[in-house]
């Protein structure tokens, strides 16, 4: 795989995914774009509510209804993944593209083993003899970090701890050697240092296959330990993207510096009192005109009120959308 | 026990008072059915400390190292199975609790579950006036909770409406208020904003923080993020599975944490900066934390330990001073 290091993989476009419930559409993406590699560690930044897993949702074709994609394109490999039927799809998911979980005792199933799981997952898209994908079960339990895998291959979910689970579900994700990993809040239900031992083995593991991962999280220290790039989610758009080290040391958009200043760092030296942002997020069913982000943004134009920013270029693959950017013109415009 | 017994001291803000105070607090929960009848889960075993009039006493740990049941047990929201509880100087161990809820409250971890869906706010915050029967008149109710919401940054008009109208942080807000109903001087912060969406979680912590300074509180503040422990405590106890394995000022335990625990626990935390974090070297725990049903002998840390000698495995290490205010529990100091 790793001669393909660096081409393109997936490209998102103009994607919008809404959900049509009874209190009416709630756009839940409402519009990304980007671009991933194969080799490429991605973070997705958001709040609850700000469309990041839906996005990755849509792409394994997991969205359930009243959920639907309403616009744009999805391209995996050269192909458009929005126009595969059921039977295309299934061998896209857990073959190609495979997605883990944020609670992992949700997503196995309770009434298997652990062995009879993983020998599914690769007969079913590989075709290879039972035997043989036991075997290569236990070559990827150990690699997973899984002490006495022919115990553990005998056994049922509930007798494992949360931090096994998810070395299981890793396992699991990885068996058919999948271009890319969407790994949605993977580490949000452990405990710290368990959270430390998942995120060594998902480096670990992506420096040997060179898979690409899309690594959804709210968790920014989790984000500048793991991704390439960066983008930030707000109300189901991406607002800011680029390099982990651009996003953390020039963050542009003020909902991205909002972030950063509203943590408190496990690092600091001495007390500084916390800058939050203020007000609630958005409520996606009345979602202001505008930008999403204007009526908590301390820098708001009356612009920003009205209609939403266009992306600004500031590096080759630093973008940003917000009239900040352009405030000369548009106050110039407001005078 | 022995060497437990001497209560740990140290110099804190405020004036110095002991406001609480446990020696040797043991909370034991007895298991119900299956495999496990007969014994119990030993949530709490052996924790003695002082909290200071007018602090905030921070408690890390992970889940299940109890640091919850200790809240609880503290305020008496479970009896102790053991071991002694101050308040002021008096054992409320076995006391009848009414006078004293009015000087300890608890704000809980998820704020939908812990409001009555069924009540408005306004009834919520209310019911804690009533009981203690602090407000005279009905005009008089009216204001004080009007004066409470205003407190925690709602408003009056917002009395009339019910949880489920308000987003998370809100909800925290309304929780908030009704602990302060009471003007209490002590409360427990069970994990209080973990529930919360990032951006709203420094709000809270802010006006916790603005609240103890205007009220004079003191707080003991539990979570799993020692990131905002450290940020809004004085001192900081860390337990693992059941035990207080170290406690001392907050930015002493960076510079400076002496148990193998801390040090695995503060270098396990990812630091949002890219560049520290692809120089830092993590120390990686081998594998779960033991059941507190059939907790390691000796030291209870010996299984994951890195530093692990015989000693560790038999003998219980004591919690000792090791420097001014600095107390830990290890074989290695």
């Amino acid at each position: 795989m790793s001669e393909k290091n660096g081409d393109l993989l997936l490209q998102v476009e103009d994607l919008k995914v809404s959900f049509f419930t009874p209190a009416g559409e709630v756009k839940a993406v409402g519009g990304i774009s980007y671009q991933l590699h194969h080799g490429e560690v991605m973070g997705i930044v958001g709040e609850s509510g700000s469309g990041k897993s839906v996005e990755a949702y849509s792409i394994m074709g997991l969205l359930q209804s009243p959920g639907r994609v309403v616009g744009g394109s999805i391209t995996l490999s050269g192909e458009d993944v929005l126009a595969y039927d059921k039977h295309q799809m299934r061998e896209l998911r857990g073959g190609k593209v495979s997605m883990i979980f944020q609670n992992p005792m949700t997503s196995l199933n309770p009434v298997y083993t652990v062995g009879n799981q993983i020998v599914e997952a690769l007969t079913t898209h590989k075709k290879v003899p039972r035997e043989e994908a036991r075997r290569r079960g236990l070559e990827m339990l150990e690699l997973v970090g899984i002490n006495n895998p022919e115990k553990r291959m005998k056994q049922y979910p509930h007798e494992l701890s949360g931090g096994m689970r998810q070395r299981i579900m890793i396992a699991l994700a990885l068996i058919c050697e999948p271009d890319l990993l969407i790994a949605d809040e993977p580490t949000t239900a452990l405990d710290v240092t368990i959270q430390a031992q998942i995120l060594e083995l998902m480096k670990d593991i992506q420096k040997k296959t060179h898979m690409a991962i899309i690594f959804i999280t709210h968790n920014l220290g989790v984000v500048a330990d793991i991704c390439d790039r960066v983008s930030v989610m707000y109300a189901g758009r991406i607002v800011e993207t680029g390099t982990v080290d651009e996003i953390f040391y020039t963050p542009t958009h003020p909902y991205t510096l909002g972030l950063l200043r509203s943590m408190p760092r496990v690092d600091a030296e001495s007390y500084e009192r916390l800058i939050p942002i203020q007000g609630t997020p958005v409520d996606m069913l009345n979602p202001p005109e505008g930008c999403p982000f204007a009526p908590r943004c301390e820098h708001a134009m009356k612009i920003c009120l009205n209609q939403y920013p266009p992306a600004t270029q500031l590096g080759e693959g630093h973008m940003v959308n917000c009239w900040l950017m352009q405030k000369d013109q548009v106050l110039e415009k407001e005078a | 026990m022995n060497e437990a017994n001497a209560s740990p001291t140290t110099t804190a803000p405020g004036d110095g008072n002991v406001l609480v105070e446990i020696q040797n607090l043991k909370k034991y929960f007895p298991v119900k059915g299956g495999k496990g009848e007969g014994r119990y889960v030993r949530a709490v075993e052996d924790v003695s400390f002082q909290i200071h009039e007018g602090e905030t006493l921070g408690l890390v740990g992970e889940s299940g190292c109890g640091k919850t049941t200790l809240g609880r047990t503290i305020i008496r929201l479970y009896d102790p199975t053991e071991g002694r509880i101050f308040y002021r100087g008096q054992d409320i161990t076995t006391a009848k609790m009414l006078p004293y809820r009015r000087k300890m409250q608890i704000i809980f971890q998820d704020p939908a579950a812990s409001l009555d869906p069924r009540m408005t706010v306004g009834e919520i915050v209310g019911e804690a006036l009533d009981i203690h029967g602090l407000t005279d008149t009905k005009q008089d109710r009216k204001d004080r909770i009007a004066e409470l919401l205003s407190q925690v940054g709602l408003n009056s008009e917002q009395a009339n409406r019910y949880p489920h109208e308000f987003s998370g942080g809100q909800q925290q807000r309304i929780g908030i208020a009704r602990a302060l109903a009471v003007q209490p001087e002590f409360i427990v912060c069970d994990e209080p904003i973990s529930a919360l969406d990032v951006s709203i979680q420094s709000q809270i912590v802010n006006m916790l923080e603005d609240m103890q300074a205007e009220l004079k509180l003191t707080y003991l503040f539990i979570a799993h993020d020692i990131s905002v422990v450290r940020h809004i405590s004085n001192r900081i106890g860390v337990m693992y599975l059941g035990k207080l394995v170290e406690l001392t000022e907050s930015y002493e335990l960076n510079r400076n944490p002496l148990h193998p625990y801390t040090q695995t626990l503060l270098s396990a935390v990812p630091i949002p900066d890219p560049q520290k974090s692809r120089e830092k070297h993590r120390m990686i725990l081998e594998g779960d934390i033991p059941s507190p049903i059939n907790p390691p002998t000796g030291c209870r840390f010996h299984t994951r330990c890195p530093y692990a000698m015989e000693r560790c495995k038999t003998e219980d290490p004591p919690f000792l001073e090791h420097a001014p205010g600095h107390f830990a529990a290890c074989h290695l100091l």
